[in-house]
């Protein structure tokens, strides 16, 4: 029988991939928590007492155990912080709906207040509508600008100013190879970064579970007995990062620890290569941030040519862009443009909807 | 029970479920040998359950190069199968075989 290396007592259950530690299940749930506590610490995630706190939940894994392990670790370190959870429901049947019914029930078990704001009303447009009038080519495009400015904005509806995403090491690892494919250091640099957050916006982000393994978060789930959702999105193939996806992980079987030296790495190339200085926002809405974004954004909306004199963009030596930030003319969220994202978005839908002569219950733009 | 097959509870789960129709839980009379008459193991249990019991035609997303797909967890009696020898473990009557996938999102 295997040992466990740290209580000397129990049977292992669990190679940790970080450092091949052969430990039992509960040694496991207790060092899982553990690091998540000292990466809070650390990096001083939670500075104010009293504040309210959002957690993105979309009823998945992660920020099913983002939810869990916080409110565990509230309770026993007492960062006097509350936290709320966050819902964004694109309109998605068959997808949403259930992880939805998930995000209640989790309310329920974490005693946590629960907030669900909708693309419909929101933008007018859910994305069956949207999938409906573009195709299912491109539409994750319009899903990811839509879904950025959606959590901001249900943070705003909630007077909170801080979001937690529930990204792990593996999501991070793999937007890290992406954006060094694609030669992006820019976003390379902020992907990798524990917290994001913007000079023209109180809004801040931060990722809780940067370290944790994406292995470990499943068998957190699966001892501790959590409710979460499994489930791919219907309209989405992500073929770029399902390859990264796929390649991470069998670098993962050869070499356990790749995973988090690839996190290192982006740490480093950053701060090594551009230092945080430079690192500027290239462009305003970073849905690829440690993310889950589409690979035709940048296609599609490398089309939305940006007139002279709103907000400026310098050309670097290197060849890169660097952005500074404005606001959107129509609706007032932080954008790089004169019309945010989204506004180009729902207005182009808008077109192309009246131009068919099909008429959309509540369709209207955002303001 | 004959001793030709070995009863076993097979738990499906992470998304894995909806490749064999949305059943989280199976019973499973595997057949004690392989073909070449070794003791079966979880790569053979992989492939009983690729031609017997999944639903799915989309055979990669459990299956590849003779084992379990990377980005599936694989919990013999509730241990995670590296501690057990993985693909090579030889399967013993009324193990409980978890496969967990983590490549789903929510």
């Amino acid at each position: 029988m295997n040992q466990c290396v740290i209580c000397q007592t129990n049977r292992a259950q669990v190679i940790r991939p970080k450092n091949g530690q052969k430990i039992c299940k509960s040694c496991f749930l207790e060092v899982f928590e553990l690091e998540i506590h000292t990466t809070i610490v650390e990096n001083n995630i939670f500075p104010n007492r009293g504040e309210r706190v959002a957690i993105g939940a979309s009823g998945g894994k992660d920020s099913t155990v983002l939810a869990a392990t916080l409110k565990a670790l509230n309770e026993r370190y007492d960062y006097g912080v509350e936290f709320v959870l966050l819902s964004i429901d694109e309109g998605i049947h068959g997808y949403r709906d259930d992880s939805l019914e998930t995000v209640k029930r989790n309310a329920i078990q974490y005693e946590m207040e629960l907030c669900i704001v909708g693309y419909d009303t929101l933008y007018g447009w859910t994305m069956d509508k949207v999938v409906e009038m573009v195709g299912r080519k491109g539409n994750c495009t319009y899903c990811g600008v839509f879904r950025r400015q959606a959590l901001d904005r249900g943070a705003k509806q909630l007077d909170i100013s801080h979001i937690l995403t529930g990204h792990n090491a593996d999501d991070i690892a793999e937007t890290v190879l992406m954006n060094f494919l694609r030669g992006d250091l820019p976003r390379l640099g902020r992907c990798a970064e524990i917290m994001t957050a913007s000079p023209t916006s109180a809004m801040k982000r931060s990722k809780p579970l940067k370290y944790a393994y994406e292995k470990e978060i499943v068998l957190y789930a699966h001892y501790r007995e959590l409710d979460y959702f499994s489930t791919e999105c219907v309209y989405s193939p992500e073929a770029f990062r399902g390859n990264a996806r796929s390649l991470l992980k069998e670098l993962e079987k050869i070499r356990p620890s790749s995973v988090l030296d690839i996190v290192r790495s982006g740490e480093q190339l950053v701060h090594d290569a551009i230092g945080p200085n430079k690192l500027r926002y290239e462009e305003q809405n970073e849905w690829y941030e440690g993310g889950k974004g589409s690979e035709n954004d940048k296609h599609i909306l490398g089309n939305l040519k940006s007139p002279p004199g709103h907000g400026t963009t310098h050309q670097t030596t290197d060849g890169s862009r660097i952005q500074t930030i404005g606001v959107c003319e129509n609706c007032g969220y932080m954008s790089s443009q004169p019309i945010c994202k989204a506004c180009v978005l729902v207005d182009s839908l808008n077109k192309t909807n009246a131009s068919v002569g099909v008429s959309l219950g509540g369709g209207q733009t955002i303001h | 029970m004959s001793a030709d097959t070995i009863p076993l509870k097979i738990e499906l789960a992470g998304g894995l479920e909806l490749l064999f129709d949305n059943e989280k839980k199976l019973n499973v009379d595997l057949p004690a040998k392989m073909e070449d008459g070794a003791a079966a193991n979880i790569n053979y249990l992989v492939e009983y359950l690729c031609v017997h019991c999944m639903k799915d035609p989309r055979r990669e997303m459990f299956q590849l190069n003779g084992t379990v797909r990377a980005g599936i967890l694989v919990l013999i009696n509730d241990a995670d199968w590296e501690l057990e020898g993985e693909g090579e473990y030889e399967l013993q009557p009324k193990d409980t075989i978890l496969f967990v996938s983590t490549l789903h999102g929510g």
